[in-house]
Order: structure tokens, then C-alpha cells, then sequence
């Protein structure tokens, strides 16, 4: 399965039009409910964009969409994502197959304390990959490739990750991301301590993505929302403190001729 | 207060009109502290570099007598004070073995105690296993000399290896009982090296469809590896020195053997035989537990010095 090229992914994302399905979707952190009744469809092949202001969940439903959440004590989801019309919450799925499948990218670079190398084998080499030598080599530099981060680094695959600078050791942590082929990639404010020349690079790479991926993105930053996403997601804290989907279109018409009045507030800049 | 009460109103004037005055004011309190601390670093200091030079002191005499040669100190194997016959390597070999096999207890076990404590167990459960932890850490050495004394030899090594294979002081015994306590100490530095790896890197681990133990295995303990290594290490000098538990249970008599079911004296055990007895002050006898004890100081000294080294050695830098 690791050692089939990357566009056999496309094969995998032919049925259906939606990579991911969230239905009702309740979040509690013990009694706290902290994300209200959310629904939405992710489109396949397609950035979605998840924006609001701090604290109004939007980091907390993606966080459930890999079942991420999972590792908080305390936090349980009521209502159902569903992954190839499977609900990832059910009893039977493991968490850690979802996480192989719906791949993740965080807030912080996070690349482990190894070389680039192993930090691209360790997501392969933990799902069961055997291959030669030759093959992991192949597999290294298609990832990295992949995360257009190859020719910064093809000379130092051996070096630590985290002596990279912060852009880069983002990209080499997509790259890691796309070794273990997911069909879905979860990026939780990936350019948030990024440079703006980074970023720049990160949103190029997201564009590329695209053809083989399905990304959803939260973001707090409105122009990087308006420049790269296909859909939008707006999100607010009701009066309770609790999050909700506001508003969810295609991104020209959130920004152009947002139907609700707090989107348009807050696109506008008047408030969060 | 009532200084920053004045800013506060200086704040709300035009700041042109009000003179600050930044002006140091004695802060007597401040110096009196100052020279109270300094005391109590002072008084460690002074009572380290004294025992020190009294070890070196004592150790010069015994060295510099007729009857001991350097090259018999630390080349023959036969430790016979009485004959006038001092080879240190009886005593060493002891004190390794035992050593080696607290180390073979401590640090499997430790280690997995500190990545259950760390990695798997709910904040719940490790309320109350950390300070259980930590009693077993308090109790005294003499009750575990007592233990392998008591128990571990009769019953479990005899009654697993028979009587006539386990002699009743064995260096086994006590090898085992003092890997049970130092258990804790490598159980709790390691899991506070555990603990310090960033959360980031679990969830990077996890998100890439990594199971809690390979997350564990292959991201959190490399990452803590300095902090592990330095606490065997520390682990390994604790059990070096420990005495009590040597001295009741390994063996009453330097004996050179390997076969850890034999009893054999160790250094700290020896010392402790020795300057309990009555023994006068002038004899070479006594002079020579304090050569025992310089060579057991560098051993101690090598390993503090070595458990630095690794851990600026092998630290993964995460960030």
C-alpha cells in the first residue's frame, strides 16, 4: 500500500463528492460544551477554510475530524463524521487508522528529533512499510517533492529536521505528512509562525496539494482564507461559549455577499 | 504601594511636568538575604572540600607507608589487611556486580514504571502512583538490607535455586534488593525527562497513525534519552555507595569471585565493617578504609562526571 505511487490516491477519492461529512457534531470538554451542533460538507479535491475568532471552536472540529480530540481526557463528541459514509466515531473504528487516513499538519512545526530522512520513513515505517532501501529513498524524496521542499534539502537528508528554519521545517512536516498518503490533510494554522515569505511558499504548496488532496484549514488570518480556500467556514462562540457554524459557503460568496449579518461584520473587520 | 499609587497619579499628569526619580533606595532586607544565602552555599561548600582533604589526607598515609605498593593496590586480587596483603580488586569486583545486577532490576523496571507514569496512565491514577512511588524512594536502607537478609535469600533464591546452590549472604541478594531501591529514583527521573518532551511531538507522532506505544517507543523516549541516561547513571553511583543493604546482605569478607550466589564483600560494606570495629587509629588497617574510600570517591566522582557529558551529549534538541 506505502509503496503505490502518490496519484493512485485519486482512485481512492472517486466515490462520492464529499471527503468528509459532519453531521451534528457536539463537543464537550467534560460538562463544557464547546462546540454546538455543527453540520457541513467537506468538498473532495478542494481547501476549505475554517475562520472565526479565537475561541469559537473552529480549531476543536478539526481536531475531531482525525479524532485528534481523542487524546484530550475528558472530551467526547456526540453526532457523527462520516468518512466514506463511515462514521469515525463508532465504536469499531480505530482512532489510529482515521489518523493514517485524515494526516494533520499543526500550529508549531512540530518535526520529531531525527534527520529529514527518518522524520519522512517514521509515518511509512509505523503503518508497515517494507521496502529496499532504493524504495524508501524514492519514497523520501516523492515526499518531499511533494511538499516543494526538496532541493532545500536534498543534500541534507541526513541532518537533523529541526535545524531547518520555521518555513521549512513546516514544509517538512507536510512532506512527512504526505508520506503515509492521506486522503485528507488537516492544517491547524500552519503559517500562524511563519514568515511572510513562508507563508507565501506554504499557500503555493497548498494550491499543488489540491489536485490530490483535500485540505481544510483553519486559519486566522481573513486574507489567507480569501486567497487559498475554495470554501469557507465561519464560526462564532454563542452566548453560552460555546462554538457554531455560522455561516459555510463558497469562499467569493462568504467574502462578496455573506448572508448573515456577524460574517459580515467580522470580514469586514469590525469585530474579532 | 505607595510608590506605584504615585506612578499611577504621575500618569495621568502630562509626563513633562513630573520629575521621576529613579534613584536607588537601600533595601536592607535585600542584604541581610543576600548574606544568609551566601552562608548556606558556603557551609555545603566548606564541608565537601574538607571531607575531601582529610579523605586525601588519611588515604596519603596509607599509601606512603612501607608495606603498601601501588602496583599491589590496584594489581592483586587478595585483600588480607591482617597479612598485610591489599588488593582492591575483591572489594571492586563486588561492588560492580552487585552494582550491575541493581542496574538489571532498576532500570527495565523504572523505565517502564516511567513511561506508564507518563505516557498511559490517567492524570487519576498517577495522583496516586507518583507519591506512592516516592515512599518507596523514603524507606530506610537498612530495611532492605533486612529484606534481602530475610526474605529474598531464603526465600525466593533458595527456594528457587535450592539451599546448597545459594550461599545466605550473596551478592545476588543484594544486587536485587538494592535495584528495588533505586527503582524509584530512575522511575521518577526518567519520567520527568518523559514528561518534558513537548505534547507537539506526541501529536505529530499521532497524527501520522502512530499507536500510543509506538509513540512512546520511538518519538518520546529517544527525545528523553539524555534525561534516561543521566538518571542510570545517577542510579549507578546511588548503588555504588548504597552501604546498608551491602553490608547486611552481600557478605561479611573480601572474597574475588564472580559467581554472584557466593558472598563477597563490598567497598562500602567493608568500610563500614572496619571503622565499626575496634580497630586502633594508627594502623594501617584504618588507613587503608580511607583509600578504599578515595578510589570509591572517583568512582562516584567518574560517574556524576559522565551522567553530565551524556546529557549534553545526546540531547535531542526538540525546539
Amino acid at each position: 500500500m506505502a509503496t503505490a505511487e502518490f496519484s493512485s490516491v485519486n482512485t481512492l477519492q472517486s466515490n462520492g463528492k464529499y471527503a468528509v461529512e459532519l453531521k451534528n457534531i457536539h463537543i464537550y470538554y467534560g460538562a463544557f460544551r464547546a462546540v454546538n451542533n455543527v453540520s457541513l460538507q467537506i468538498e473532495r479535491q478542494r481547501i476549505t477554510a475554517f475562520i472565526g475568532p479565537s475561541g469559537c471552536g473552529k480549531s476543536t472540529v478539526l481536531r475531531a475530524i482525525n479524532r485528534m480530540n481523542d487524546l484530550i481526557p475528558g472530551s467526547r463528541l456526540e453526532g457523527q463524521i462520516l468518512f466514506h459514509g463511515k462514521n469515525i466515531y463508532d465504536p469499531d473504528v480505530d482512532p489510529v487508522e482515521v489518523r493514517r487516513r485524515i494526516g494533520m499538519v499543526f500550529q508549531k512545526p512540530n518535526p520529531f528529533p531525527k534527520s529529514i530522512y527518518e522524520n519522512i520513513m517514521f509515518g511509512p515505517r509505523i503503518n508497515g512499510w517494507r521496502g529496499t532501501k532504493q524504495q524508501a529513498d524514492e519514497l523520501v524524496e516523492r515526499a518531499l517533492r511533494g511538499a516543494a521542499i526538496w532541493d532545500e534539502v536534498k543534500d541534507k537528508l541526513h541532518q537533523p529536521g529541526t535545524a531547518l528554519s520555521g518555513g521549512q521545517q513546516q514544509r517538512l512536516c507536510i512532506a512527512r505528512a504526505l508520506a503515509v498518503q492521506p486522503e485528507v490533510i488537516l492544517m491547524d494554522e500552519p503559517c500562524s509562525s511563519l514568515d511572510p515569505i513562508s507563508t507565501l511558499k506554504i499557500e503555493e504548496l497548498m494550491f499543488e496539494l489540491r489536485q490530490n488532496y483535500t485540505i481544510v484549514i483553519v486559519t486566522h488570518n481573513m486574507q489567507q482564507a480569501a486567497r487559498v480556500s475554495d470554501y469557507t467556514a465561519f464560526f462564532l462562540m454563542n452566548e453560552s461559549r460555546a462554538g457554531e457554524l455560522i455561516e459555510y459557503g463558497p469562499t467569493t460568496q462568504i467574502f462578496q455577499n455573506p448572508q448573515d449579518e456577524r460574517t459580515e461584520n467580522y470580514i469586514s473587520g469590525r469585530f474579532g | 504601594m505607595e510608590q506605584e499609587a504615585r506612578v499611577a497619579v504621575e500618569r495621568s499628569t502630562p509626563l513633562s511636568i513630573s520629575p521621576i526619580n529613579l534613584r536607588g533606595k537601600p533595601r536592607f532586607g535585600e542584604n541581610v538575604i543576600e548574606i544568609i544565602v551566601f552562608i548556606c552555599g558556603a557551609i555545603s561548600i566548606f564541608t565537601t572540600t574538607a571531607i575531601v582533604i582529610v579523605l586525601f589526607q588519611e588515604a596519603w598515609m596509607f599509601f606512603g607507608s612501607p608495606e603498601v605498593d601501588l602496583v599491589e593496590f590496584f594489581g592483586t586480587t587478595t585483600w588480607q589487611p591482617e597479612t598485610g596483603r591489599f588488593g582492591i580488586w575483591p572489594l571492586m569486583t563486588s561492588t560492580l556486580i552487585t552494582s550491575i545486577i541493581a542496574l538489571m532490576v532498576a532500570v527495565p523496571l523504572g523505565l517502564g514504571a516511567a513511561i506508564y507514569l507518563s505516557e498511559y496512565a490517567s492524570p487519576q491514577a498517577r495522583g496516586y502512583l507518583k507519591p506512592i512511588l516516592e515512599v518507596l524512594a523514603g524507606v530506610p536502607t537498612v530495611v532492605y538490607g533486612y529484606f534481602a537478609l530475610t526474605f529474598v535469600t531464603p526465600v525466593i533464591l533458595q527456594g528457587l535455586l535450592g539451599k546448597e546452590n545459594v550461599e545466605i549472604y550473596n551478592m545476588l541478594s543484594a544486587g536485587l534488593t538494592m535495584g528495588i531501591m533505586i527503582l524509584p529514583l530512575v522511575a521518577s527521573m526518567s519520567e520527568d525527562a518523559l514528561s518534558a518532551v513537548p505534547r507537539a511531538l506526541r501529536e505529530g507522532a499521532y497524527g501520522l497513525g502512530a499507536t500510543r506505544l509506538e509513540t512512546s517507543l520511538r518519538i518520546v523516549v529517544p527525545a528523553a534519552l539524555s534525561g534516561i541516561l543521566a538518571a542510570v547513571i545517577v542510579a549507578m553511583s546511588r548503588a555504588v555507595g548504597e552501604t546498608m543493604i551491602v553490608a547486611l546482605a552481600a557478605g561479611a569478607g573480601p572474597r574475588f569471585t564472580f559467581n554472584p550466589l557466593q558472598a563477597a564483600e563490598t567497598m562500602t560494606g567493608h568500610i563500614a565493617r572496619i571503622s565499626g570495629g575496634d580497630i586502633s587509629y594508627a594502623s594501617i588497617q584504618y588507613t587503608s578504609i580511607f583509600a578504599i574510600a578515595l578510589v570509591l570517591f572517583f568512582m562516584t566522582l567518574l560517574l556524576n562526571l559522565l551522567s553530565g557529558w551524556v546529557a549534553s551529549r545526546f540531547r535531542e534538541v526538540y525546539e
